[in-house]
């Protein structure tokens, strides 16, 4: 035996290193646990907001914010997935390098309130009178409630709008007033060979979801029914087989790889005749940096067309701020809130063209000014017949659409959708027995 | 005490085995040996226990619970339940392995054909060889990410610059990424034109070391330049291939950002490219079902030292 080796046997290199990993697992995990304390008087209020024109809004006004509550504030901005991600890495953590958290009340707020990641703002929203709390509309307040508890505020509201070509559906008399419209118009319009489209959209499989809920309303069905699964109905078998063959035959070719991103290029550059997605992007159309001068000069808004089953939209709250339950400046994440949610700032922020979530501010003329006018008649009409949730409203809202939104793909793609709807139906029912399991584990 | 002479009463109390007493070294010097050699072991064995035991010993014991929604959130051990309905899944995981193995065999496959393939053509020196060099090595410098998006914008079946030269050339328009059959070729593709250069500049340091008597022997009697490439630089420059195969296979088999920048999760619409990594992420993050990705991820790390291990062995064998 060498002397090295006696100076180190196996059995002590094995103790050492048992002991090392244990003293890091214990610091690791120490390092999860929640911790207390004040935070340093240098320490900045930390936002982390989608990249949205909202949050960019936000920034350029945060040195008011900052002057008034002495502090300064450091606003993340990243894109949806990205925050999500975040969230889940650092709230694992218990961490509490985040304190105003910018969610997607109806993707996240049920897990997060599972996980109790968000402060409970019920005695903060209701027991100040500035701010108002019964202003906000009906439908964005009942989706900030979880289990009796306000645990968000929304700032961003959205409705599905028609954007179209008003060139192009002169000698129709406009544009499209039903879906049956809309389909036999956009056939009509589609050039494949000249790569002219009747309709865009989203076609990804997760992605879509959203936007497809406004044509499963409006063919009369649902995602739930009763507790069960809804997917397997005939009314959204019909929506599916719509959407399937509206984008599948008059969209344009990779239509299954289309989330939002892919999709608003394609109207954007004047390659497509009709394209149904959220107001807010409406901005988008009127911007000479990505729009060709055609589809600026041409682009008209129309409310979403009637169904089976009447127009029956969605009309949510896209985004809203919450506080992380370990954030350690809580009572300054909440004057942000009040500040940046406030009557106000809604005002303006309506006013320089971003919807937002208050009845006083929608009541309000002024600010409506900055939005073409038959997009506020459409977003009023889509907000007055509008249902507040545009997916499934469980835990793994993830899981959810991606079991929802199978049939679409199918249908894009031009398969028999009948199976896939009958194979999802089941797989949803299954998910949902799951997914109430779960909600009643906590 | 001098620093030779041993400590009576330690010398005494233990005993000596084989019947001859061993001179040990001194008291002091042995206490300064020991803490001098785990003050010079510790950053090494932290960091081994902090970035690698931990997270291995911690994802095992994840993977044996049912952990959902937040990792530190009450879970109860399931035993190896995970490890059963990930084995169990048809839909999902049988379906992402059988493309994490197309796309590895099938990337690497390439990359160690065309890298050979460019090694030899480089092997002698030629008038701008310097320049050929640099340009080779671009796609490596660049992140996966912005690579991934790059080739998105540029094979986008409806404003992508590609279909416009396809049409120009008068050939049919495709879907590329934007279609369920082609995605993963497509993106098998884009890992050759990224790390094709990897094995090319890998295999020409293996082909620069080789002694030239060999070959030259060979061309005496009279074998043709295939022939030489065969018996002869083949043969020699097996270790070199079988780490380069090792490296680039474990690579690819990893490859996670790429497919995530352009498919999204899922690995797009029908799962397409959904490989294990791709699956185990979505898991984590979209589904929040930490159990289940932790047993996935702890097959997929019994899968990739099963292929490092057969890669080894095969190597070892043919180069013996």
């Amino acid at each position: 035996m060498s002397t090295s080796s006696r100076l180190l046997s196996r059995r002590s290199f094995g103790r050492l290193a048992a002991g090392i990993a244990g003293a890091a697992g214990t610091g690791a995990l120490g390092a999860c646990s929640p911790r207390a304390g004040k935070p340093s008087a240098g320490a900045p209020l930390r936002i982390m907001a989608i990249n949205h024109v909202w949050s960019q809004a936000i920034k350029r006004r945060t040195k008011e914010f900052e002057e008034r509550i002495g502090r300064r504030v450091s606003l993340t901005l990243l894109t949806a997935d990205q925050l999500t991600s975040s969230y889940n890495v650092k709230l694992n953590a218990s961490g509490t390098d985040v304190d105003v958290m910018m969610v997607r009340a109806l993707q996240d707020q049920l897990l997060f309130a599972h996980n109790d990641w968000l402060a409970d703002l019920t005695d903060r929203v209701e027991g100040d009178s500035e701010f108002a709390w019964t202003d906000f509309q009906k439908a964005p307040r009942e989706v900030s409630l979880t289990a009796g508890k306000v645990l968000s505020v929304p700032v961003v509201t959205e409705r599905p709008t028609l954007y179209y070509r008003k060139d192009l559906v002169q000698d129709a008399g406009g544009p499209p007033r039903t879906l049956d419209a809309l389909m036999s118009t956009a056939m009509e319009l589609t050039r494949r060979k000249r790569g002219f489209y009747g309709y865009v959209g989203r076609g990804q499989r997760n992605g879509a979801v959203s936007q497809w809920s406004s044509f499963l309303y409006s063919h009369g069905g649902d995602f739930v029914i009763d507790g069960k699964s809804g997917i397997g109905s005939p009314q959204a078998l019909a929506a599916y087989e719509y959407y399937g063959n509206l984008l599948g035959k008059a969209g344009p070719p990779g239509a299954t790889n289309m989330s939002l991103e892919q999709a608003m290029p394609i109207f954007a550059q004047g390659k497509a005749a009709f394209y149904i997605d959220a107001d807010a992007i409406y901005s988008n159309f009127l911007d000479p940096k990505i729009a060709s001068r055609t589809v600026r000069d041409t682009v008209g808004f129309a409310p979403f067309p009637a169904g089976p089953a009447g127009a029956r939209p969605h009309n949510i709250a896209s985004w809203s701020l919450g506080i992380n339950k370990f954030s350690l400046l809580r009572d300054d994440a909440w004057q942000f809130i009040k500040w940046a949610a406030g009557p106000e700032m809604s005002a303006a922020l309506q006013a320089d063209g971003i919807p937002g979530a208050r009845t006083s501010v929608w009541a309000n003329s002024k600010t409506l000014r900055s939005f073409p006018p038959d997009l506020v008649e459409a977003m009023r009409l889509n907000a007055k017949r509008g249902l507040g949730y545009d997916r499934p409203r469980v835990l793994q809202v993830g899981r959810a659409r991606d079991i929802v939104g199978r049939p679409l793909v199918a249908g894009i793609l031009g398969e028999s959708v009948r199976p896939v709807v009958r194979d999802a139906d089941a797989e949803f029912a299954d998910f949902l027995v799951r997914d109430n399991r779960h909600k009643e584990s906590r | 005490m001098t620093a030779t002479e041993v400590s009576p009463s330690r010398a005494d109390a233990r005993p000596v085995s084989g019947g001859a007493r061993r001179t040990r070294p001194p008291r002091t010097f042995e206490q300064a040996n020991r803490r001098l050699k785990w003050a010079m072991l510790a950053p090494a064995l932290l960091f081994v226990g902090l970035m690698i035991v931990f997270p291995l010993a911690f994802t095992l014991d994840l993977s044996l619970t049912d952990a959902f929604g937040a990792v530190n959130a009450d879970k109860s051990h399931i035993g190896l339940r995970n490890f059963a309905d990930a084995l169990g899944d048809a839909r999902r995981f049988w379906p992402a392995v059988r493309r994490t193995i197309v796309f590895t065999v099938g990337a690497v496959v390439l990359e160690t054909v065309f890298g050979l393939a460019l090694a030899m053509l480089m092997r002698k020196p030629f008038r701008g060889m310097r320049w050929v060099r640099t340009v080779l090595i671009i796609p490596l410098l660049a992140t996966p990410v912005a690579i991934g998006i790059l080739w998105l914008l540029i094979l986008d079946p409806t404003n992508g610059i590609a279909n416009h030269l396809l049409a120009g050339l008068g050939l049919p328009r495709q879907e590329f990424l934007g279609s369920v059959g082609q995605s993963l070729p497509t993106l098998m593709l884009i890992d050759v034109w990224q790390w094709t250069p990897m094995m090319t500049l890998l295999l020409l340091a293996g082909l620069t070391t080789l002694p030239e008597e060999p070959e030259e022997a060979a061309l005496v009697d009279g074998a043709s330049a295939w022939q030489r490439f065969r018996y002869v630089v083949l043969p020699m420059l097996g270790p070199t291939l079988t780490t380069a195969l090792v490296l680039r296979a474990v690579d690819a088999l990893k490859t996670f950002d790429i497919l995530y920048a352009t498919k999204g999760a899922g690995g797009g619409s029908d799962f397409e490219a959904e490989t294990l990594n791709v699956y185990a992420y979505g898991l984590t993050f979209d589904y929040q079902e930490y159990g289940l990705a932790a047993a996935v991820l702890v097959l997929f790390t019994l899968f990739i030292i099963g292929v490092v291990v057969l890669l080894r062995r095969r190597g070892g064998r043919k180069n013996a």
